[in-house]
């Protein structure tokens, strides 16, 4: 099973994780974070695929993803 | 339990000051991740420059300093000499290194300079609030080009990489793109094969990568990287201008 | 004490520089210095150090930034221009508390100029030429054995200080021959390890040399700081030489450098026909020797401030002298060089 994680500290809500998930699993949540953006938060744990495109993408080192044996 | 993905610990976890969505934070990411991998981290020494990215020295674990504007390939050569095991990378914008850094730049890259130079064309001035840059393309609008580029008047972008390829000696010199994942892991590759030949000693390394800037595009994050595709990359090819290990093997 | 050498002043302070442990050095040509540099390009490989050619003097002392926040002995050198185009890279080099040696062979100015004698920078070097708020301890030698010994003086300086230190010479003292003798060792370097950036063995944290401070309140303190420094090398570290001042002189000259030497001939020649001045030679331009010269100014009729430009030096003297008595400047532009017939005419005149 993969959990990813975005931490809400880093992420601006700039929305290229979003497009870049192949399995369209990665939302904006409704609530700001601190800096007043809507961060991403994953819909669907159990569907992410572990592929890292999010990560690749992300500009700001928000997203960790890690794959329990 | 196994990663799969997190921040690198060639980065230090200090939020990065960059607008949302601007690629600058995935050039710091690749370069974070090359100098883990290479496990270079306590023996390189970044170079930031002015503009967008002068905040670098926030951002990068590695030993940091920052610079004038422009000249971080001649501060990078007076440490090249007083550290010659250190790997030295400068980071820098279009407006520092092919505006007021050019003459830098091309004599860094004719001594064939041991040092990476990380440059983040993205066509405009980035924390200045959106200026015309060397690489800003015709007609494209910037505040101190509000009909557009005009050619005939400021010339055309200045493409850095095909510039620097006709000098003797540079050791390797590839433009990137940013604008997809793919394209990314490309760039990362680029990217730790130019701190790999630093830290074996080989020479001059520059790695162009096409970026965006949402801010001052007037863009969503999403639409500069198609407007980037669509406009900055015919105009910017990526790919390798020079590459002396292959050349060698080449020539064998 | 080594033997005596009879040296061109550009190559004795470079032969001493490499002496006290400088192995790094970036420069670029422009007379009339340039025997510094050549003399650097024959010794350093000699002594395994470096003396790179830059394609600037902005390039040359960006390079002395990078090799000094290493950790290093760095080095440049240039004239007037050169210097002017090494000011931005000077006041980063302060402000980062980094050390460093400039040396300024001064040329006729402004523009181009000539590449005559002149002291025509001493507003720049002692007001701090680039921005911000800051200084650069300022010494002005007036031999070639003067100017060699300065460089490990301005090195030490520099080390002491975390400061850039400018050595103040002009056209005549770098083409200038005179015998010139060298110490075996300059003593050690000081220990840079607790901030300088490269390999890091061990040391746990990153280091950042970094100039810039957005917080209005960082960049405030960071500069009272700076100014604390600066308080303490203008309580600890001025120089100057008084000469033929207790010989109740009626009139005081304050002159520096080359200038000084000219003085004193015509000092001398006077003393012969019974007529005494005195003379005050700041040797640090910053900090300068107010207190000397207020002084010496208390016991003579008028201070006359004699140097090779339109009058710099003589706001700094008139500083120093205030309402004690009338002082007046004798300056010269173009290069033209003082003669000493032309000084006792013209003290002759004022003792008259």
């Amino acid at each position: 099973m993969v959990t990813l994680t975005v931490d809400e500290h880093y992420c601006k809500g700039c929305g290229l994780c979003i497009v870049a998930c192949p399995k369209e699993i990665l939302q904006f949540a409704r609530h700001l974070n601190e800096q007043g953006y809507h961060p991403v938060t994953c819909l669907d744990q159990e569907a992410c695929t572990g592929c890292t495109l999010c990560y690749v993408t992300c500009p700001d080192g928000a997203i960790t993803i890690v794959k329990d044996k | 339990m196994k990663i799969l993905a997190k921040r690198p610990k060639g980065l230090t976890d200090a939020r990065l000051t960059y607008c949302p969505g601007c690629l600058h934070g995935v050039a710091h990411r690749i370069i974070g991740e090359a100098m883990e991998e290479l496990d270079i981290v306590e023996k390189t020494i970044g170079i930031a420059p002015v503009g967008c990215s002068v905040f670098a020295y926030n951002f990068f674990a590695c030993d940091m300093i920052q610079v004038p504007h422009g000249r971080a390939p001649a501060v990078a050569t007076g440490m090249r000499r007083a550290q010659p095991d250190c790997v030295v990378f400068t980071y820098q914008g279009d407006g520092d290194l092919a505006a007021i850094g050019t003459a830098e730049t091309v004599h860094a890259a004719n001594r064939n300079e041991n040092i990476s130079i990380f440059f983040i064309n993205n066509a405009i001035y980035g924390m200045t609030g959106g200026q015309m840059a060397p690489t800003t393309l015709p007609n494209m609008r910037a505040t101190t080009a509000p009909y557009g580029r005009d050619v005939a008047d400021m010339g055309y972008p200045m493409r850095v990489c095909e510039m620097l390829a006709t000098l003797e000696t540079p050791y390797y010199i590839e433009r990137v793109s940013l604008l997809s994942p793919k394209d990314i892991l490309k760039a990362k590759k680029a990217v730790k094969k130019a701190l790999k030949y630093n830290k074996e000693k080989k020479g001059f390394c520059l790695v162009e990568m096409v970026s965006t800037c949402p801010t001052n595009w007037g863009l969503d994050p999403l639409a500069s990287i198609d407007w980037a595709k669509k406009n900055m990359l015919p105009v910017f090819p990526v790919g390798v201008f020079k590459d002396e290990a292959k050349r060698q093997e080449a020539s064998k | 004490m080594g033997e005596k050498i009879l040296m061109k002043g550009n190559e004795a302070v470079a032969e001493a520089a490499i002496r006290a442990g400088c192995r790094h050095y970036f420069a670029y040509p422009i007379t009339p210095q340039n025997e510094l540099i050549e003399y650097m390009a024959k010794r350093m490989p000699q002594v395994g150090g470096t003396c790179l050619q830059a394609e600037s003097e902005v390039a040359a002392i960006n390079m002395v930034l990078g090799a000094a926040a290493c950790g290093v002995r760095a080095m440049t050198s240039s004239s007037s221009p050169g210097i002017s185009l090494k000011q931005e890279g000077i006041s980063y080099i302060a402000a980062c508390r980094l050390p460093a040696v400039i040396i300024n062979v001064q040329r006729g100015g402004p523009g181009l100029g000539n590449i005559a004698p002149m002291q025509c920078d001493y507003f720049q070097a002692t007001r701090g030429g680039g921005h911000g708020d800051y200084y650069t301890p300022v010494l002005a030698p007036s031999s070639v054995q003067e100017f060699a010994d300065m460089a490990p003086e301005a090195f030490d300086l520099a080390e002491k200080y975390l400061t850039p230190v400018l050595i103040f010479a002009d056209g005549l003292l770098g083409q200038m021959m005179e015998p010139v003798t060298f110490e075996d060792d300059y003593g050690p370097q000081s220990d840079k390890s607790g901030w300088s950036l490269g390999c890091r063995k061990g040391r746990k944290n990153n280091h950042i040399i970094n100039s810039l401070f957005i917080d209005p309140y960082v960049l405030k303190e960071k500069t009272e700081e700076l100014f604390k420094v600066y308080d303490t090398i203008v309580k600890n570290e001025i120089r100057y030489e008084y000469y033929n001042v207790d010989a109740n002189p009626k009139i005081l000259v304050v002159a520096f450098g080359t200038v000084a030497r000219v003085v004193k001939t015509a000092i001398d020649e006077l003393k012969d026909q019974g007529l005494e001045v005195g003379l005050v030679r700041p040797i640090t331009l910053w900090p300068f020797p107010y207190k000397a010269v207020k002084e010496a100014a208390k016991k003579v009729e008028k201070v006359i401030t004699v140097e090779l430009n339109m009058g710099q030096m003589e706001q700094d003297v008139r500083l120093a002298v205030g309402d004690t008595c009338p002082t007046q400047v004798i300056g010269k532009a173009g290069g033209v060089v003082f003669t000493p017939m032309e000084v006792i005419s013209m003290l002759k005149e004022n003792l008259a």
